[in-house]
């Protein structure tokens, strides 16, 4: 176990060593910063008008729900340079040949990019929570929101460490993880198709439909297992695709 | 097994490889490979591009399973208790397995706990590593900010770091400036004495001058497996049959200490100590219908053998 937290330590630190990391939050700290007080504004405009809307769903439900879309686009970035770049400049070696399991090695930079989705966490909490000295909020709501968002980015993650694992390019890396999650997030749209056979469980498979029930406030536990099973599930595929690179 | 038993021995076997062999698609990389090393060997791996060094090693370090064939390292079964058998190797691949954006001092703790040696050990051997590497005054210095031959340096700081009794060094000294590589040569005969090393290279002298024995690779196989000692004018006799026999009939002949297969039909006897066997070879050819058709001395420098046995390899494979 030490070893998983030794890498894991080592790899959030070279995650935020990188330029890229500080340029992705801060660009992502943007653009959700301009849509939260745009957002803002128009609720304000609407209040005026006497809506039954809270606070909490504009914050917790569209902000949210805006930003998924953002992460989604980042968090390939994000994951891109885990394997393949390593492979590409053999310092994947180091790993391969230390005395660490490859089932250690994956959990080890899994929980490094954990470490930078923590600090999206941060950054997303911030904005209902500059809220709180003025107005009243759903705390609750917001922390099923958060939740939501969290489970969402750790399963981008998972995918992005797999899609990384198959290559020796970070850009492809990227370009496939990020392929590859689009198609499971739109897996959803067979879901409305009724000549689809079984068309309801493409709803269920589809990443973002966990999501919306979160937003909306409502824990749901089988959203929570999905989440967690689907990143299980690409750890387990990282670990199996490693072991195939070294037969 | 056995191995419990020769623990103690200084003639303790720390790698013992048996009929390893390796094939990406339908090449055949390494084939039927056997290796053993003894404590405090240093041992160099020779052979033209290609010829399996670098395969060799990953499979012996763990980066790539064998096809077929088995490693143990110490009496440990790479492939059973893989953790274990890599707790003992130290292994500096052809490119040094190196983070840029980290400091040297960082990178090497990394390596150190990657070890799991004990928090109050590492700084103890972070800077023994850093001394024996000549890395004292860039402990704080981005890896990838420094020169390829500190970057080398940093590479066999980290196959060290852990004091292994195994050290694999893939062409260590590629990228080094003439000092360097004297510096690092005399670091790789330093280890040898605590250490069993493995090294390839390209560059003979620097095998003959650092190396106990000579490991000559080619396509795949061992063609030459003997103490550097050995080809410091050392006489062998190189013959070649229209019908060969089999290299145990040659190593049968009076005088004869070994024979290995060139192809083709031609042998390299090696011949014990003052004897000529080059009479009682062609009698045995005549005798046993051998065809005879190639047999002479030669006195030969490792550079010779080195040419001898590969090229005639590559003739072979045209």
């Amino acid at each position: 176990m030490s070893n998983v937290f030794n890498i894991a330590r080592v790899e959030w630190r070279r995650i935020f060593l990188s330029p890229l990391a500080w340029a992705v939050l801060a660009i992502v700290q943007f653009i959700v910063g301009f849509v939260f007080i745009n957002l803002l504004l128009q609720y304000a405009n609407d209040a005026a008008q006497g809506s039954d809307l809270g606070v909490s769903d504009v914050v917790a439900g569209s902000l949210y729900g805006f930003s998924t879309i953002l992460l989604l686009l980042i968090m390939p970035l994000m994951t891109m340079r885990l394997f393949a770049e390593e492979r590409k400049t053999g310092a994947i070696t180091l790993l391969f040949s230390a005395p660490v399991s490859l089932t250690e090695i994956v959990l080890g930079k899994f929980l490094g990019v954990l470490g930078f989705i923590v600090v999206v966490m941060v950054l997303m909490a911030l904005m209902p929570l500059s809220l709180a000295w003025s107005t009243n909020m759903d705390w609750g709501r917001v922390a099923a929101g958060l939740l939501g968002l969290f489970l969402l980015m750790t399963s981008f993650g998972a995918v992005g460490l797999f899609v990384s694992s198959c290559t020796r390019e970070p850009t492809i890396a990227a370009v496939g993880s990020f392929g590859l999650l689009l198609v499971i997030w739109l897996a959803n749209i067979l879901a409305y198709n009724d000549s689809v056979p079984f068309h309801q469980v493409f709803s269920y498979l589809s990443l973002i439909d966990h999501f919306e029930s979160l937003r909306r406030g409502v824990f749901a536990t089988a959203d929570v297992a999905y989440y967690l099973l689907f990143s299980a599930l690409f750890l387990w595929l990282t670990v199996l695709r490693l072991d195939v690179e070294r037969n | 097994m056995g191995n419990q038993e020769m623990g103690a021995s200084p003639d303790e076997v720390l790698i013992e490889a048996r009929g390893l062999i390796r094939r990406y698609g339908p090449t055949v990389a390494v084939n039927n490979l056997d290796l053993t090393l003894r404590k405090g060997e240093i041992v160099g791996l020779l052979g033209p591009n290609g010829a399996g060094k670098s395969t060799t090693m990953k499979m012996l370090t763990g980066n790539l399973a064998p096809s077929a064939g088995e490693v143990k390292i110490k009496g440990v079964s790479l492939r059973e208790q893989p953790k274990l058998a890599k707790s003992h190797i130290g292994y500096l691949p052809e490119q040094p397995p190196v983070y840029p954006e980290l400091t040297v001092d960082e990178y090497l703790r990394f390596c150190a706990s990657l070890h799991r040696m004990a928090g109050k050990d590492i700084a103890a051997a972070l800077a023994s590593a850093k001394r024996d590497c000549g890395l004292g005054d860039v402990g704080s210095r981005l890896v990838g900010n420094l020169s390829k031959g500190y970057q080398q340096r940093v590479g066999i700081a980290q196959a060290i770091i852990h004091r292994p009794p195994v050290v694999i060094l893939d062409e260590p000294t590629v990228g080094l400036d003439p000092i360097q590589i004297r510096e690092i040569r005399s670091l790789i005969a330093e280890l040898g004495k605590t250490h069993t090393v493995i090294l390839s290279s390209h560059i003979l002298p620097e095998i003959q001058a650092v190396c106990d024995r000579v490991m000559i690779i080619a396509r795949g196989l061992v063609v030459y497996n003997e103490p550097v000692a050995n080809t410091h004018n050392q006489s062998s006799v190189v013959c070649g049959f229209r019908r060969p026999p089999e290299a145990v009939q040659l190593a049968g002949i009076d005088g004869v200490d070994g024979a290995s297969v060139l192809g083709d039909g031609r042998f390299l006897v090696s011949t014990r100590k003052n004897a000529d066997p080059r009479e009682a070879i062609a009698a045995a050819a005549a005798e046993r219908n051998w065809g005879l058709i190639e047999l002479h001395a030669q006195q030969r420098t490792l550079e010779e053998i080195f040419v001898e046995l590969t090229s005639g390899d590559l003739r072979a494979a045209a």
